[in-house]
C-alpha cells in the first residue's frame, strides 16, 4: 500500500496484524457465501417440490406469456417514464413553492399562507385514485373550451397535486429544520427574508431532506402505473390487456417487475445518499 | 517505577495521507497523572482515542496492564470496559436522568446488583455536590455539572484508567473550577489519569507528568515544573510563550 510521502513504514507487528484482519475479513466472507448459498438451494428445492408449483408458474411466470407480452409492456412503460420525469420535476417545483409561501411572513399575505395551508391539508388526505378521477373523468366532463382531453396530460396533473402536498411538507420539515441561528446570522449580515432563504436556509434545507425526496421519488415512480385508470395506455393498462387476450396472469408480474427493476437504482441512489449525510453529521459532531 | 497501567509504544494514527501520531510513546504508572500538553491539532485527542480503542492504530502498540490491546484478536469491549472516558463535550445521555446516566454501564455491562450500584452512585453524586440532581435530566444542569456527572460516569464502572480529553474546554471559564475540583479530588484518590488539557495552571498543580506533543510524537516529558518551567526544546519554549501570551498560564 503506497502511503504517500512522509508517512511512516509499517513494522512487522503492524504487518502482521493486517494479515490478520484480512484473513478475518476473507473468512466472514466466505461464510456469508456459504450460508447464502445453502439458504438459496433450500429455498429452491421447497418451492419447486410445493404441490402446487405446476400450476403457479404457467399461471403467473410463463415464459412464452412474458416473452410476448413485453414489447407492448415496454412500450406502456415509455408513457409511465414521461409522466415521471415531467411529473416529477413539477412536483418539485409545485413543492417548493407552496413550503416557501407557507414560510411567509406579513399580515397581508395571510391569505396566500391559508391557501398553501389548505392546499397541503386537502392534497395530503385525499386518496389518489379520487384525485384521478376528480380530475381525469371530471374536467373533461365540464365540457369546457381548450380543456385537455388526454389522460397523459390529465394524470399528471392529478399526479402533481398530491405529491406536491407531500414534497412541500417535506421541504417545510428542511426548511425548519435549519438552526434559527443560521438565520440570526445571515439576518445581522443585512440579508433580508428572500436573500437568507435562497442564499442560507435553502441549501442547507435541501441537504437534509434529500433523502426523504428520494423516498417519495420511488412512490412516485409506482403511482404513475395508476393513470391507467383513465385509459392512458400504460405499462399496467396493456398488461391489463394482455391479461384479458391469454388468460394469464404473467403479463401483470412483468409489468410489476419492470417497476421493480425500475425502482431498485433509485433506491441504492437513496441509500447513498443517507449514508453520506449520516457520515457528514458524524464527522462534525467527532472531537 | 513499577509496570505501568498504560504503556504506550510507538503509536502511528494516519488520517488520509496525514500522520496524525508518528510513534508516540507514554508510560502511565499507577496512580499517575499524565497532562498531555500541545497544540491544536498535534494529536492529544487522537492519543487518548486510541488508548480508548475508539480508533484503531496504524502501528505500534497499546498496554493496559501488560495486554497488548492493539491487538486484533482480543475483544475491544472487554477492554474499554476496564477504562473510563470523559469527552470534551460531556456526552451524558439525554434521555436518561443523571443517576440512570451513571448506573447504566456497571448495570446493563458489569451486570452488577441494581440496588449496590445505585447506592454506590449516589455517593459519588453527593461527593460531588450532586446528589440532589440525581433525578434530573441533563440538560437542565450547567456545563459544569454535566461534565462532574460524566467523571463520576466514567468513574462507576472502577477503571483501572480514567482518560480525559480536554474535559474543560467546552466550558464557560467561570465553571471550569469546580470540574477541575473533582478530577484533584479522584487524583487525590489515588487514581491512575491521562488528561489532554489545555490548563496549564491545573497541570502545573496535579500532573505528575507533563507530556508535550509536537509533530507527531511526544516531544519531550517529565515533572511540570522542568517542562513547564524550564523546557529543553525549543518548540516547547514557543508553545508555551504562545499560552501565556493568550493568558492561560
Amino acid at each position: 500500500m503506497d502511503q504517500g510521502v512522509g508517512l511512516p513504514e509499517p513494522s512487522a507487528l503492524e504487518l502482521s496484524r493486517r494479515a490478520w484482519r484480512r484473513s478475518r475479513a476473507r473468512r466472514s466472507t466466505l461464510i456469508g457465501l456459504l450460508s447464502t448459498l445453502v439458504f438459496a438451494v433450500v429455498a429452491y428445492l421447497v418451492v419447486t417440490n410445493a404441490p402446487g408449483w405446476p400450476r403457479v408458474q404457467t399461471t403467473f411466470f410463463s415464459p412464452s406469456v412474458a416473452w410476448e407480452s413485453l414489447p407492448l409492456i415496454l412500450e406502456g412503460l415509455w408513457l409511465n417514464l414521461q409522466v415521471l420525469v415531467l411529473g416529477g420535476f413539477l412536483v418539485l417545483v409545485v413543492g417548493l413553492l407552496v413550503s416557501l409561501t407557507r414560510t411567509l411572513r406579513g399580515a397581508a399575505l395571510a391569505p396566500l399562507r391559508i391557501l398553501a395551508t389548505a392546499y397541503v391539508d386537502l392534497f395530503r388526505g385525499m386518496p389518489l385514485i379520487i384525485v384521478l378521477y376528480l380530475v381525469g373523468f371530471g374536467f373533461p366532463a365540464l365540457g369546457l373550451q381548450g380543456m385537455p382531453t388526454s389522460p397523459f396530460v390529465l394524470g399528471t396533473v392529478a399526479i402533481v397535486l398530491v405529491y406536491g402536498a407531500y414534497v412541500a411538507e417535506v421541504f417545510r420539515a428542511g426548511i425548519e429544520s435549519v438552526h434559527p441561528s443560521q438565520r440570526a446570522a445571515a439576518r445581522s449580515l443585512g440579508l433580508n427574508h428572500r436573500q437568507t432563504m435562497r442564499i442560507v436556509v435553502l441549501p442547507q434545507a435541501l441537504r437534509t431532506v434529500t433523502p426523504a425526496l428520494l423516498n417519495d421519488f420511488i412512490a412516485l415512480q409506482k403511482d404513475v402505473g395508476l393513470i391507467s385508470v383513465l385509459g392512458a395506455l400504460d405499462a399496467v393498462r396493456q398488461a391489463q390487456i394482455l391479461v384479458g387476450q391469454s388468460f394469464n396472469f404473467t403479463p401483470y408480474v412483468v409489468a410489476g417487475l419492470l417497476f421493480v427493476l425500475l425502482a431498485i437504482p433509485s433506491a441504492r441512489v437513496a441509500d447513498a445518499v443517507s449514508a453520506r449525510a449520516r457520515r457528514r453529521q458524524q464527522s462534525g459532531s467527532l472531537l | 517505577m513499577s509496570e505501568p497501567v498504560l504503556d504506550v509504544r510507538g503509536v502511528v494514527k494516519v488520517f488520509g495521507d496525514n500522520a496524525v501520531l508518528r510513534g508516540v510513546d507514554l508510560a502511565v504508572g499507577e496512580h499517575q497523572v499524565v497532562a498531555l500538553i500541545g497544540g491544536s491539532g498535534s494529536g492529544k485527542s487522537t492519543l487518548l482515542r486510541c488508548a480508548s480503542l475508539l480508533e484503531t492504530v496504524d502501528d505500534g502498540q497499546v498496554l493496559l496492564d501488560g495486554e497488548d490491546v492493539t491487538d486484533p484478536r482480543i475483544d475491544a469491549d472487554q477492554v474499554r470496559r476496564r477504562m473510563g472516558v470523559v469527552f470534551q463535550a460531556y456526552n451524558l445521555f439525554p434521555h436518561l436522568s443523571v443517576l440512570d446516566n451513571v448506573t447504566l454501564a456497571p448495570t446493563v455491562v458489569h451486570g452488577r446488583p441494581k440496588a449496590e450500584v445505585r447506592d454506590e452512585a449516589m455517593a459519588l453524586l453527593t461527593r460531588i455536590g450532586l446528589a440532589e440532581k440525581a433525578g434530573e435530566y441533563p440538560d437542565r444542569l450547567s456545563g459544569g455539572q454535566q461534565q462532574r456527572v460524566a467523571i463520576v460516569r466514567a468513574l462507576a464502572v472502577r477503571p483501572r484508567v480514567l482518560l480525559l480529553d480536554e474535559i474543560t474546554s467546552a466550558l464557560d471559564p467561570e465553571l471550569v473550577g469546580e470540574v477541575l475540583a473533582v478530577v484533584r479530588e479522584v487524583a487525590a484518590q489515588g487514581m491512575t489519569i491521562v488528561m489532554a488539557t489545555h490548563e496549564m495552571g491545573f497541570a502545573r498543580q496535579v500532573a505528575d507528568t507533563v507530556a508535550f506533543l509536537d509533530g507527531g510524537v511526544v516531544l519531550e516529558s517529565g515533572p511540570p515544573q522542568q517542562v513547564l518551567g524550564d523546557p529543553v526544546e525549543a518548540r516547547t519554549r514557543q508553545f508555551l510563550s504562545r499560552v501565556i501570551d493568550a493568558g492561560r498560564l
